[in-house]
């Protein structure tokens, strides 16, 4: 993926400030599968982002989003009243962001914040409704995903400045969809049939992102599919699984727990559909802000990739072992310079000073 | 006559379109050419038998059995064919639409039936379980709390989400609660 570096990226929102860490607060909001069924996820979150100092604040009494897929499709008014009130947990929190880990949490509030804040008479309507049990949406929550806060928050320079363990694995990215489409609405600006904004993040923070066909594709997971036939959405995940495997990759990385768990316990499901003599898919799948935290120098195991040996049954269903192995193999940055300028001490002050020169002249608009 | 059979005779009794046109956003729907880039982009129908224009070209129509098609319930809502609709008709809203309107009519999967009466119950469309479940012994492997502090950790909300589930009458909607079962 060389040519992303080439393509410019427009800010969609006004502010472009980049704050300190520790100016930068978020109400955290948790959904459902991440707490109930891939709780490594919230563990590796929580720990990164308490590393660097940014404030998250739980979303006390928050329900399920309610999910885009089943919810919004058997009932929209009620998927608009829960949405709303989810986000007004993050108003009462005196907070105006909302960090979503979930695309489907994010297409929902995203979607429900865009409506009460552009459509008068739903914004009526479903405070009518709240109002039974004095809540009230007053319109000052964004909602955010963690792709986006590490694209636009964090920023790529910062992000390149957090790596300490340059991992340079061979990565399948996954997308999902609802962080894409609609494009009206996308916090990108980017084309939603050739995003970058992933494949920059795991680029800058020392990854190969891995080019595979039907890389944009659905996970099978969404629209209630899964729920209502299983079967087909399993079809959507081993055609996915067949092309990530063609490349050879060391994992899959998602920024959505439902796709998570859709490649992850997918990859036992499928195993009725492989043709004969087809090989059974064990490709460990992570989560964006476990890789960050590896590629900043963090142990498996303050990222919940370490698999407890009871209970049974538990996610992953796939072992990272394989993966873990490899990283347990690559060393620190400082002790590869370490190395390096042992062997030439001349060449590196230069390279810095010139380094600096570049960034201030560049940066300053 | 040879030609026309009963069985091909179908009922255009219902006000679908009128239903979907009701939602301001879904109005271009009437804008539909029929052109098929939908179906031709959708991965589901790449697989079963979902035919995207065929569905709302019977919404179009008015052609009650839509709202019986369990095809309509194949759509993963990724959006692909509402970004590549030459005409910007919102096509996978109106899906959704079309399958509240279904579920109006009691057309609805039972596996989505149960989900909702789990939603009304706990908060939540995968729940966790109680505090000694094994995804809860989990969370604390991690060193995370039992419960999330959700819905789970404050159970007095649920009485806050009835409320809301009865002023939306979603509770009718779905069946809840579901009638005892006579033994």
């Amino acid at each position: 993926m060389t040519e992303i570096k080439e393509q410019k990226k427009e800010h969609p929102k006004e502010e472009l400030i980049e704050k300190p860490f520790s100016d930068l607060k978020y109400s955290l909001y948790l959904g459902c599968v991440i707490p109930n069924r891939y709780p490594m996820i919230e563990r590796a979150t929580r720990f990164v982002f308490d590393k660097l100092g940014i404030e998250l604040i739980d979303m006390n009494g928050a329900t399920c989003c309610p999910a885009p897929g089943v919810f919004r499709s058997v009932d929209k008014a009620l998927w608009l009243t829960l949405g709303a009130r989810n986000l007004t947990i993050a108003q009462n929190n005196k907070t105006t962001e909302l960090l979503t880990l979930c695309n489907g949490c994010f297409g929902t509030l995203h979607e429900v914040e865009h409506e009460m804040k552009s459509n008068p008479d739903i914004n009526q309507r479903i405070n009518k409704i709240l109002a039974e049990k004095n809540i009230h949406f007053d319109g000052n929550v964004n909602v955010r995903q963690i792709m986006d806060v590490l694209y636009f928050d964090f920023g790529l320079e910062r992000l390149k400045s957090l790596v300490k363990k340059t991992l340079n694995l061979r990565v399948a990215i996954h997308y999902g969809c609802h962080i894409l489409k609609p494009s009206s609405t996308q916090l990108f600006g980017q084309d939603p049939d050739n995003p970058t904004f992933f494949d920059e993040v795991v680029e800058t923070i020392g990854c190969q992102s891995i080019d595979y066909q039907e890389k944009l594709m659905c996970c099978g997971a969404g629209g209630s599919l899964r729920t209502g036939f299983k079967d087909n959405s399993l079809q959507y995940t081993i055609e996915k699984l067949r092309q990530i495997r063609k490349v050879g990759v060391d994992c899959i990385v998602v920024c959505c727990p439902f796709c998570h768990l859709q490649f992850d316990l997918g990859q036992i499901e499928v195993s009725k559909f492989l043709d004969d003599g087809e090989e059974e898919f064990r490709i460990p799948v992570i989560f964006i802000t476990q890789l960050l935290g590896l590629a900043m120098g963090y142990e498996p195991e303050d990222l919940g990739m370490i698999k407890p040996e009871e209970p049974k049954g538990i996610s992953p269903f796939v072992p990272f072992d394989k993966l873990l192995k490899k990283i347990e193999s690559i060393p620190l940055d400082n002790q590869v310079q370490k190395i390096k300028t042992n062997a030439k001490t001349e060449a590196k002050p230069k390279a810095k000073t010139k380094a600096k020169t570049t960034t201030k002249g560049g940066k300053k608009l | 006559m040879e030609y026309i059979k009963k069985d091909v005779i179908r009922t255009f009794s219902g006000n679908i379109e009128e239903e979907i046109i009701k939602d301001h956003a879904l109005k271009a729907i009437g804008a539909c050419i029929q052109c098929g880039t939908c179906s031709g982009g959708c991965p589901s129908g790449r697989r079963t038998a979902l035919r995207t224009r065929n569905i709302i070209r019977k919404a179009l129509l008015n052609m009650d059995e839509v709202l019986k098609d369990k095809d309509i319930w194949l759509c993963t809502t990724c959006y692909t064919c509402f970004e590549r609709c030459p005409r910007s008709v919102p096509i996978t809203d109106i899906i959704i639409k079309i399958r509240n309107l279904a579920v109006r009519k009691g057309n609805f999967l039972e596996s989505h039936k149960q989900l909702s009466h789990i939603l009304i119950e706990t908060g939540h469309g995968v729940p966790l379980g109680n505090a000694d479940s094994k995804w809860a012994k989990l969370r604390v492997s991690y060193g995370l709390s039992p419960l999330p502090p959700t819905t789970h950790m404050h159970p007095e909300d649920i009485q806050e989400i009835a409320v809301l589930v009865k002023e939306t009458k979603f509770d009718k909607l779905v069946g809840y609660p579901p009638e005892p079962k006579a033994d």
